[in-house]
């Protein structure tokens, strides 16, 4: 093989550099990194299972945005029956109001998903929504 | 080993049964969750439609209540400059407002006074036309609603609107509005936004924030199919006109001048 020299160092040089983000975890011992969100509330459960609201809570939203703004509808009806509110700072932030750093952010994050939300849908820090009894968008 | 008739019988109509029985038990055990429902608040009109009488705006000059108020409310930012401005609700000096009304001698008493429009909220509206995303769409009871959700900023909607009654935000509005109502989204960069007859509050069984706001009621709200309603006898007794009705959109925001 021809410059047989040049050709390994630069092959080891490019696996270096590919394989960078895992041995620059493995040695800052970031490997076992798991976001751990926190929830600050006194209710019991989510409005539908954990499992479901983990994997399709995504999908939830979207729904409740769907029905509010487009059918004019503002009331769920979970699987156990309980109705709530279809409201995003109304409902969800009520047990998830802890910054949202602490709580959608940490997978988010880690997961590299971006969520639009608070774009628009304005909370105010410190300030508990669910005082208000009055509902809203 | 060979089937009798029998046998065959048997095995066909014990296989019928089972394919029968799934569809059959899924109908049965269904249970009847309670109809989601907007709130027994909620005001119910069949077809919204307001009336403004700019006469009496008049006698207060320089009054913008329901500007400020709807401004506040929706979280409508104030960006300073014409050009990036952002309206809901505002004021068009009378020629502008109608201009198949004025002419060389128009009477004194209207000319260039201010006349408070705001979305026609049409029966045929030309903007919903040409959003390809459906943003924006004509609800049962009237109300021009937009999705901001879905807006994707091409401002077609904002080319068809004969009445310049949309607008795009070019900036991020959020630092331009001096206190956020946290019980109404704010909008983002690139989306186009109106009024939207205060669906939010009529869900609450509230009235729109410019009629309850207005001091000299200048302003009625209320349901145009309903004959015996406030806004029909209004319609009843009055001149009325729109603003440019000749263009076939059906406005339903009518002007007692």
């Amino acid at each position: 093989m021809y410059d047989s020299g040049k050709i390994v160092t630069g092959l080891v040089i490019f696996g270096g550099l590919v394989t960078f983000p895992i041995w620059y975890n493995a040695l800052t011992g970031k490997t076992g990194y798991v976001p751990k969100p926190k929830i600050v509330t006194e209710e019991k459960q989510c409005i539908e299972p954990k499992e479901y609201i983990r994997t399709r809570h995504k999908d939830l939203l979207k729904d409740w945005r769907e029905s509010v703004v487009r059918n004019g509808i503002r009331t769920y009806v979970a699987s156990n029956r309980k109705e709530y509110t279809m409201s995003l700072t109304r409902t969800c932030m009520k047990c998830h109001s802890n910054k949202l750093e602490e709580f959608c952010l940490q997978c988010h994050n880690y997961m590299a998903v971006t969520a639009k939300c608070w774009d628009c849908h304005a909370y105010p820090k410190g300030i508990n929504l669910w005082e208000s009894t009055e509902e809203g968008s | 080993m060979g089937i009798d008739r029998r046998g065959l019988l048997k095995a066909a109509g014990l296989s019928l049964l089972g394919l029968v029985t799934g569809p059959a038990w899924y109908f049965v055990s269904r249970a009847k969750l309670p109809e989601p429902s907007p709130t027994p608040k909620t005001l119910i009109g069949k077809k919204w439609g307001m009336v403004i009488e700019p006469k009496k705006c008049w006698g207060r000059d320089g009054c913008t209540d329901c500007i400020d108020v709807c401004h506040r409310v929706h979280n409508v930012p104030d960006l300073g400059n014409l050009k990036d401005e952002i309206k809901w609700i505002w004021t068009v000096p009378y020629g502008r407002a109608f201009p198949e009304h004025e002419h060389e001698f128009t009477e004194e008493r209207l000319k260039d006074k201010p006349v408070t429009v705001l979305c026609n909220q049409c029966d045929n509206p030309p903007c919903i036309k040409y959003c390809p995303t459906r943003a924006t769409w004509r609800r049962e009871d009237g109300i021009v609603m937009m999705d901001f959700h879905r807006c994707i900023g091409c401002r077609y909607c904002m080319a068809g609107c004969p009445y310049g009654s949309r607008s795009f935000n070019w900036k991020d509005p959020r630092p331009f509005i001096k206190k956020i109502n946290f019980e109404f989204p704010t909008r983002t960069k690139g989306v186009v936004e109106k009024c939207n007859f205060c669906q939010e509050r009529l869900v609450q069984g509230l009235l729109p924030a410019c009629v309850e706001a207005c001091r000299e009621k200048a302003m009625m709200f209320g349901d145009l199919n309903d004959p015996d309603s406030e806004i029909r006898q209004a319609l009843k007794s009055h001149h009325i006109i729109q603003r440019l009705p000749e263009l076939g959109t059906k406005p339903k925001v009518f002007y007692i001048v």
